[in-house]
């Protein structure tokens, strides 16, 4: 099959009767079905499920995954999603059916291995942030938001100022998953812009505390890739009005053995596993999203969490936990993968990981800002964020410049993000990526800003090798089809 | 070491072309009291071979389900598993990539989430579903929001007889947003929900009803009758369902059903201790599509003409809405969801319905051949998968004796209420034999008389 032909649905290549499974013999004396279901409830129309033979269904998905882009086809610099090479090791230690194969439910005795590695694993990451424990319960990065607001929220509670404080105070430059939690957990949401330098405006965020903060959430870096140098007198303001400081570690692919969020006077944080921990992101998922606290908070964390004593690990709920938000104990096979990847690194391969992440970031920004627009011309860390507002005075806008580096088989950055640059481009290429690949890249969008001042039309026209020209975004949200029709 | 491809020599050539003598340099921006003095405390670093030895190691401290004959259920199934799955999603262009933001170079994982979309809809009799929750229980919880989102109202029906982690999990996200859970009792005799304490005027009151079917004890709930309680009142009927009995049992949608949710990581997804699975979001109508959480595609067109899937209705999402935002979920489950498709493409029509009868028939035998030996039943209602058996038993010490002869017993429900201390919660899925079966109950036979 042709990569750019379109390929038919499931059930437009379905035949009757033909099937792709095999089951044990049913080997139990049956009854007749109504005996043991009533008819009321007896399904009247079966579902229109495909039916297909098992080479069928392998070609379909294999056919489908050849017009999809990842990690492994090429780079893929999106910023603000770490997209480092997945280690395929861990996949296959994950599979172990000792890991893959075990119930939620067995007796405690029986999953001493998981209950081990969860437990350890709560410990590295607790030392890697620099606070006491963690909960690896919520499923990813926002869930993981959810649950340290939470903790916050009872923080406050447990010294009777639950009421009072009702606010959560948000940077403008912050992931829109930082008020969306902030809202899910039952918080007012306050802004505080940037300054000039693209923190924190310290000055605002005075004007912003009192006796209703609950916290502060803040990414450092932040999504600008830039270190909050002002972060030491930022924690303290939070903390003198009586809030906490929330950590959002989507970007601590920086900061690994360089710096701790606990040091930094952070009291919640969550790390995405599929991010700085290597974990696949597998089109959207599944990630893991643990939580890492003080010592004083340790108390409200999600139940159950792991414990030791002599006879072995076992499982507990923390005294004043915020209850559960996930189901069993969170998405462990993903926990696996990284439990692995920090026991392959150690403390100095991780050091060196965040050490090359920032090099390469600052190697690429160090010579894109010749051909786009650096809004805040700093060292950077993991990332940088360009603004395509020179190339939009050709009329290219950032949108024509990211469909254009498809053209040339690259997956676009982050565009449009952060919301206070103009025209974002947000870059982050991962310590998992050469200088060559680095050097072609920079080559690439040299070339693309050239088309944007010669060519603008060549830009604005793409893509045009891929599966499918630029899709209508506004017809599918004006006509939403959003399932296979009927023909 | 960390997979960094950079030589020493090129790292330094980096270096200098950015006018730094070390590494140090870019770390600039960080004071120098917050800087980490000393390595992280972390084990010695394991290479490939010893790390795959050290972590096959503690997998072999853990018994699982190749070696153990399981009857453990309760929200994490013995299910089979096709082995096509593992090779198709191990596939790097799946695994590797991200949400589907460029949609011309992420076609594949677009059209398997409208495809995953279409077979949800086509399972439930529903008109829209997502591209996927976390789990069940969120995606529980995630309606009740939505319903009291919708309706106004601020107290949502659930009944005591759904999984008590469930309940606890809708409990914890509605109560942060200062929403009541109005826990809806059970009969004792049945385990089914208690019509009688579905009063009109608490009915007016709420926001919608939860009905899990089947039922947290694996019983068949009158769906129909909360349904007229609940529509009649204004609210909105919320199932959650087991995918696998869909094959057989009526359709959400056939019901009535507003919103439709369930944990899709029995079709196909490794049990795994539990997570990763993946949740499943579907909803009647157009009116309730726009609050919908989660990541929903759609069908579009290039301006050639060509069919092609993007992320749509994303007016609805944190991204763009910010604290206006319908949730915050963004990064979901999309990996089980294309499990669950593949799935379903190999079970198809007949699959489902196969899977779901022997389920049921298993389930059945197991049942009245543990009647036969004298066991009661906890409940005198139908059931699907999953059943009640009452004895005077230590269930405890009787799982562990099972645990000897290979059998993992069921869920002793003490746990879950004092009334049910006498009581556990049995599975049988499409995996067990009539052999199994029959040796199970010889063994729990042999302990119910002390022998």
């Amino acid at each position: 099959m042709e990569f750019n032909q379109q390929i038919p649905l499931l059930l437009d290549i379905s035949t009757p009767d033909r099937t792709g499974y095999t089951l044990p013999e049913l080997d139990v004396p049956e009854v007749e079905l109504t005996e043991l279901v009533p008819e009321s409830l007896l399904r009247e129309t079966e579902p229109q499920l495909p039916e297909l033979s098992e080479v069928e269904v392998v070609r379909y998905f294999t056919n489908l995954s050849r017009r999809n882009y990842g990690v492994d086809v090429g780079f893929y610099p999106l910023g603000s999603c770490t997209m480092k090479y997945n280690p395929r090791m861990n996949e296959d230690i994950a599979a172990l059916p000792g890991f893959s194969r075990i119930h939620p439910y067995q007796p405690e005795h029986t999953v001493q291995g998981a209950l081990r590695l969860m437990y350890e694993l709560d410990q590295y990451l607790a030392e890697i942030a620099g606070l006491a424990k963690s909960s690896l319960q919520p499923a990813a990065g926002a869930q993981g938001e959810y649950a340290g607001l939470l903790i916050i929220k009872a923080y406050h509670e447990a010294r009777g100022e639950g009421e009072q404080r009702a606010e959560i105070i948000v940077p403008d430059s912050a992931h829109g998953t930082n008020p969306a939690s902030a809202m899910m957990a039952g918080f007012t949401i306050k802004t505080v812009p940037s300054d000039e330098r693209g923190g924190v405006n310290v000055a605002a965020l005075k004007e912003l505390v009192g006796p209703q903060t609950a916290g502060l959430m803040l990414t450092n870096p932040n999504t600008l890739g830039l270190f909050e140098d002002n972060i030491v007198e930022i924690a303290e303001i939070v903390h003198d009005a009586g809030g906490l400081l929330y950590y959002d570690g989507a970007n601590a692919n920086a900061i690994l053995g360089i710096t701790r969020p606990g040091d930094m006077g952070f009291d919640v944080v969550h790390f995405n596993l599929h991010k700085t921990f290597s974990t696949p992101h597998g089109g959207g998922g599944p990630g893991a999203g643990p939580i890492v606290v003080s010592e004083e908070l340790v108390q409200f964390l999600p139940g159950p969490v792991v414990e030791k004593a002599e006879e072995g690990y076992y499982l507990a709920f923390p005294e004043k936990s915020i209850g559960r938000v996930k189901s069993f104990y969170g998405n462990f096979g993903v926990l696996v993968k990284a439990y692995a990847y920090i026991r392959h690194l150690g403390a100095e391969g991780l050091r060196q990981v965040s050490e090359n992440a920032v090099l390469n970031a600052n190697y690429l920004m160090h010579h894109l800002k010749n051909a786009y627009h650096l809004p805040y011309d700093r060292t950077c860390m993991h990332e940088f964020v360009l603004s395509g507002k020179w190339q939009k005075e050709f009329g290219v806008s950032t949108l024509d410049i990211a469909k254009r580096l498809l053209d040339y088989g690259i997956h676009a950055p982050t565009i449009y993000f952060p919301l206070i640059v103009e025209e974002a481009i947000m870059i982050e290429p991962t310590e998992t990526e050469s200088k060559a690949t680095l050097d072609r890249f920079i080559q690439i969008m040299f070339t693309i800003a050239e088309e944007a001042k010669d060519n603008p039309e060549a830009v604005k026209a793409a893509p045009t090798t891929t599966p499918v020209g630029r899709l209508n975004e506004t017809q599918a949200a004006r006509n939403p089809i959003l399932r296979r029709q009927a023909k | 070491m960390g997979f960094v491809p950079n030589t020493k020599a090129e790292q330094l050539e980096m270096l200098k072309t950015l006018g730094c003598s070390t590494i140090e340099d870019l770390f600039g921006d960080i004071p120098e009291e917050l800087r980490l003095k000393r390595p992280l405390n972390l084990p010695e670093p394991l290479a490939e071979y010893q790390l795959i030895k050290y972590m096959t190691g503690l997998a072999s401290k853990n018994k699982h389900l190749d070696h153990l004959v399981s009857f453990l259920g309760a929200g994490a199934y013995d299910h089979i598993v096709p082995s096509v799955i593992k090779h198709l999603v191990g596939r790097g262009e799946f695994l590797t990539a991200y949400t589907p933001y460029q949609a011309e170079i992420s076609q594949g994982v677009l059209q398997a989430i409208f495809e995953f979309q279409t077979l949800i809809v086509e399972l439930t009799n529903m008109e829209v579903a997502n591209a996927s929750m976390y789990d069940g229980a969120s995606a529980l919880a995630e309606a009740a929001l939505l319903a009291c989102n919708y309706t106004r109202r601020d107290k949502i029906g659930v009944p005591k007889n759904l999984h008590p982690e469930w309940l606890s999990i809708v409990k914890v996200y509605l109560e942060s947003q200062d929403l009541e859970v109005i826990e809806i009792p059970y009969q004792l005799e049945t385990g089914l929900i208690d019509l009688a304490a579905l009063n009109p005027q608490l009915v007016s009151e709420l926001a919608g009803i939860v009905v899990a079917q089947p039922n947290f004890f694996g019983g068949l709930e009158d769906v129909s009758a909360v349904a007229a309680r609940v529509k009649d009142a204004g609210g909105l009927l919320i199932m959650a369902v087991d995918p696998l009995s869909l094959g057989l049992l009526k359709a959400p949608g056939d019901i009535g059903a507003d919103i439709v949710v369930g944990d899709a990581g029995c079709l196909g997804s490794p049990i795994s201790f539990g997570g990763p699975s993946v949740g499943f979001f579907a909803v009647s109508g157009k009116n309730l599509v726009r609050r919908m959480p989660g990541r929903i595609v759609g069908a579009t067109t290039d301006a050639q003409g060509n069919t092609g899937y993007v992320l749509t209705l994303q007016t609805r999402e944190q991204h763009i809405r910010r604290e206006k935002a319908t949730s915050n979920i963004c990064t979901n489950q999309a990996l089980n969801a294309l499990i669950a498709t593949i799935y379903l493409a190999l079970l198809g029509k007949t699959g489902i319905k196969e899977v779901g009868y022997q389920c049921i028939q298993k389930a059945n035998y197991l049942k009245q051949s543990l009647l036969k030996a004298g066991f009661k039943l906890r409940f005198n209602s139908l059931t699907f998968k999953e059943f009640v058996v009452q004895a005077e038993l230590d269930w405890q010490k009787c799982n562990e004796r099972l645990l000897e002869h290979g059998y993992l017993g069921g869920l002793p429900l003490a746990v879950v209420d004092e009334k049910l201390a006498d009581s556990v919660l049995l599975s049988v899925t499409e995996a067990r034999t009539k052999a199994e079966i029959d040796e199970f109950v010889a063994l729990l036979r042999r302990y119910s008389n002390g022998v």
